[in-house]
């Protein structure tokens, strides 16, 4: 299972800022609602989060400390 | 020509235009379509023209000398760009380029000072558009110059990272930006420092703290 952006379906105005941004075409709107579809091909750019204007869409990183 | 008049009503410079106004300003307009990445408007360019996005995103920024990106706004449909240098005629402040498939509507230099000679009225509107753009870009200033943002990136990374045992909180860059009381194109250019620094390594979605007293040395030097 690939790790994706989460959305908020209550937030999603249908708006399609994040489907013209994203270069892997992982989103598509489905009954005027972002849907993501799982692909290796997203590399975590966080284009979408960024120019959502409602806040829908979240890139979130988990923070990790590396152990030697 | 496409544009229409319920889209330029949206625009913030044309809101109580009457119907006939609205149709002297689709004279002056024209339209452009531009696809990812492409560069509309390079910084330090004569302006040529001031845009309105239509559809699509477009990014604003300044490249230092080094090549350091630093995003100045996000421009969403409806809002506006290259709007001081297509006033003042001065320099473009900022380069603008697509994050997607982008249309855009322009009106050139030239025709913009007539049309504002022609619609005295519109100069209030501009005024309110250049005013949101000076409250925006004061209050990143701000973040960039008075606060220490890469160290409270810093401390906020190793307060929520996990110890290895367990997992550690999921945080967006928006999160960080609101716990670090800054912009989220702020951390943005935070993290990248970071990485740069050799003390973060950013493997997709997660960070990875590489130097844990690095990172705790740049937070201590936040406070």
């Amino acid at each position: 299972m690939v790790v994706m952006p989460v959305v908020d379906r209550e937030k999603c105005n249908g708006c399609g800022l994040c489907i013209s941004v994203c270069y892997c075409e992982a989103l598509i709107l489905v009954d005027n609602v972002i849907t993501v579809l799982e692909t290796e091909e997203c590399g975590w750019c966080t284009e979408c989060e960024a120019v959502c204007p409602t806040g829908a869409i979240a890139c979130p990183f988990e923070i990790v400390i590396e152990h030697s | 020509m496409a544009v229409n008049n319920s889209f330029l009503k949206s625009v913030a410079y044309f809101p109580g235009l009457s119907t006939e106004e609205l149709d002297s300003v689709k004279k002056l307009i024209f339209e452009k379509k531009v696809e990812r990445g492409d560069i509309i408007v390079f910084e330090g360019d004569p302006p040529e023209a001031l845009y309105f996005v239509s559809s699509g995103v477009v990014k604003m920024f300044r490249t230092s000398a080094e090549g350091k990106e630093q995003v100045l706004n996000i421009v969403r449909p409806g809002e506006s760009f290259n709007d001081v240098p297509a006033f003042d005629g001065g320099l473009n402040l900022a380069s603008a380029q697509a994050m997607g498939p982008v249309t855009l509507y322009g009106i050139p230099k030239h025709s913009l000072d007539l049309f504002l000679q022609e619609h005295p009225q519109v100069a209030v509107s501009v005024a309110n558009v250049l005013a949101a753009q000076v409250r925006h870009l004061v209050s990143l200033v701000e973040d960039l110059s008075f606060r220490p943002v890469v160290g409270r990136v810093a401390k906020v990374l190793l307060e929520y990272a996990g110890d290895g045992t367990s997992p550690g909180q999921q945080l967006t860059q928006q999160d960080m930006a609101a716990m670090a009381g800054t912009a989220r194109e702020v951390v943005s250019r935070s993290l990248k420092v970071l990485q740069s620094e050799g003390v973060i390594e950013i493997d997709r979605h997660r960070i990875v703290i590489t130097d844990k007293e690095a990172l705790r040395g740049i937070a201590g030097a936040s406070n």
